[in-house]
């Protein structure tokens, strides 16, 4: 279980997020939305130990993130963030064996081959694995970064907004994979999305922030529902009912 | 992982090169004693050897903390810091209470309020804020400018005729290495190069930048601060010994990165040092024995780093 207790962020005189206490479940994707500077990354990055807090404190299953040990987390929790630019003239599979360094500290044994081999077989990577990240597409080095992810094989997978700037196809491949590996691998995903019918679509856990707080936090059904959204997003929107899935309508 | 064909044909003939280089530079033109010629010539050797070393391996790690291939800690006044506290700690030598103090122990006290004020620096410049490449290349460059006129300041004020020494060696000399610091800067050199070997695959985790290293499990601001007080060790090694040099680590980092065609420390930091060892003792077996020529090797270094700085930063607009 992921548990925030009191977590908050200040930069200078601005509380970016305030005193936000939540608890995330084990299994499961969990999605946290809310309009642009809500606090949604910066929560996600304090969670992470990306970005010191100001107060509060956050745990991963009963461990402090501020006061484990950096190679002991990363053996539990993962994150990837939303830019991810490397000078680098790595290949894909390079790229996914870093993933294996909080396992073999860089000396990659068999074991740890077979992993890289199946996060590239999991990201549908394997006829660019000995390309350079340079010669790849935005969606498809996204891709490579998840797999790096995905071969750290944690129990916690963190993404800021994995869906930006990929296009609609990779964008619903992303999310179907994100489900499958909650489903099929008992993983427990935490994404901060802002396409809202994918947080619909795919989340069983919704959590919604508005300027720093933490507004409301449930089930997809019971946040997916126009007086909740429109709240949120200060916007009138429509939730409608179409082929069984919650769809949100709110562009004209 | 290893290295692929290519990297391995052109670091075994960096090596061979290099290897060679030392071969001359101790055999060619001997003409008198050889105790004297191994102990005057071997102490010059042992000089540019340390020079390579500290200034490959410190700007191949500078360049892995800072995520780029264009900025390094000469281009950053690190050196010139060294040379600015060189220069105030005169005042401290010349009281009764530093004039007992021996060589050695100035240089490692030199070296530790170097130390301390970089980091403190480094902790600006490369804090929570991102600032561009550009903006940090200017920085560097007034910084640097400013560490050098506080420096000739302070000189003049202190010790005019310390001064006019200065003024002479304001460029690297290989001629005039500071022999009476070999040994103290060779221990340093072993101490960081032990420090960086224990660290070589952190350093390729950091290369990914900082937030993929955390991920990773690197404690990244422990590791960033001890590379960053190592760099400093080793720049403060080579400016003691011979001087400032702005470009040359420029040239033997980007040397190390062509030739291995790899990101990975444990082939990249031995290439520079090999290319950098080849450019300096080579050069100078070249320049003294093959061309007779008395063209100071240190301009002719400067100049094809300089001219390597410019194509990065121009390739580096055009991405």
């Amino acid at each position: 279980m992921i548990e925030t207790r009191g977590l908050s962020k200040k930069y200078q005189d601005r509380l970016v997020v305030d005193d936000v206490s939540v608890k995330i479940s084990k299994g499961g994707l969990t999605s946290i939305i809310g309009p642009n500077g809500a606090g949604k990354s910066t929560l996600l990055s304090m969670i992470s130990r990306l970005t010191s807090m100001s107060a509060g404190s956050a745990e991963i299953d009963g461990l402090d993130v501020t006061r484990t040990p950096g190679p002991e987390l990363a053996k539990r929790l993962s994150i990837l963030r939303q830019h991810n630019e490397s000078t680098l003239r790595l290949t894909v599979r390079d790229l996914v064996a870093f993933g294996r360094f909080p396992h073999s500290a860089g000396r990659l044994t068999d074991q740890d081959q077979q992993h890289i081999d199946e996060a590239i077989h999991y990201l549908a990577l394997d006829e660019y694995q000995h390309r350079h990240l340079d010669e790849l597409s935005g969606g498809q080095r996204q891709r490579a970064y998840v797999a790096m992810v995905m071969c750290q094989d944690t129990d916690y997978v963190l993404l800021d907004e994995p869906l930006n700037n990929i296009d609609m196809h990779h964008a619903v491949g992303m999310m179907q994979l994100l489900r499958r590996a909650a489903d099929e691998k008992g993983k427990t995903i935490v994404v901060v999305l802002h396409d809202i019918n994918f947080a619909s679509c795919y989340s069983d856990h919704i959590i919604a922030m508005c300027a720093g707080k933490l507004a409301y936090q449930g089930t997809s059904e019971q946040i997916i529902r126009s007086e909740v959204l429109s709240d949120i997003y200060q916007i009138p929107m429509q939730v409608h009912e179409l082929a069984g899935q919650r769809i949100c309508v709110y562009f004209r | 992982m290893g290295l692929n064909p290519r990297g391995k044909l052109l670091l075994s003939l960096t090596t061979l090169l290099a290897l060679l280089s030392v071969l001359g530079f101790m055999t060619l033109n001997v003409q008198s004693e050889w105790t004297f010629i191994v102990q005057y010539r071997g102490s010059r050797l042992l000089g540019m050897l340390l020079v390579a070393v500290t200034m490959g391996l410190a700007t191949v790690v500078f360049q892995t903390i800072t995520h780029n291939r264009i900025l390094t800690p000469s281009l950053m006044g690190f050196d010139v810091l060294y040379v600015l506290v060189h220069a105030l700690a005169l005042l401290l030598w010349g009281t009764e209470f530093g004039a007992s103090w021996p060589l050695e122990l100035r240089f490692v006290f030199e070296v530790a309020v170097m130390v301390a004020i970089a980091l403190l620096l480094f902790r600006w410049l490369f804090s929570d804020s991102v600032r561009g490449l550009h903006m940090l290349i200017l920085l560097g460059m007034v910084g640097g400018l400013l560490f050098h006129e506080l420096a000739d300041l302070s000189l003049r004020v202190f010790d005019p005729s310390e001064f006019s020494i200065a003024q002479g060696s304001r460029l690297a000399n290989f001629n005039r290495i500071n022999l009476q610091l070999l040994w103290v800067g060779l221990a340093g050199v072993v101490l960081c190069g032990a420090v960086l070997f224990r660290l070589r695959r952190q350093l390729n985790v950091l290369s990914l930048g900082r937030d993929v290293a955390i991920n990773l499990g690197v404690p990244y601001s422990k590791t960033v601060t001890l590379l960053m007080l190592v760099i400093c060790v080793l720049v403060s090694i080579s400016t003691a010994l011979v001087g400032p040099m702005l470009f040359f680590g420029l040239l033997a980092a980007n040397l190390a990165y062509w030739l291995t065609g790899s990101h990975q420390h444990r082939w990249t930091l031995p290439a520079s040092v090999l290319a950098g060892v080849v450019c300096l003792v080579g050069g100078q077996v070249l320049f003294e024995h093959l061309l007779n020529t008395s063209l100071p090797l240190a301009m002719v270094i400067e100049l094809c780093g300089g001219v390597l700085f410019i194509a990065l930063l121009l390739r580096g607009v055009k991405q």
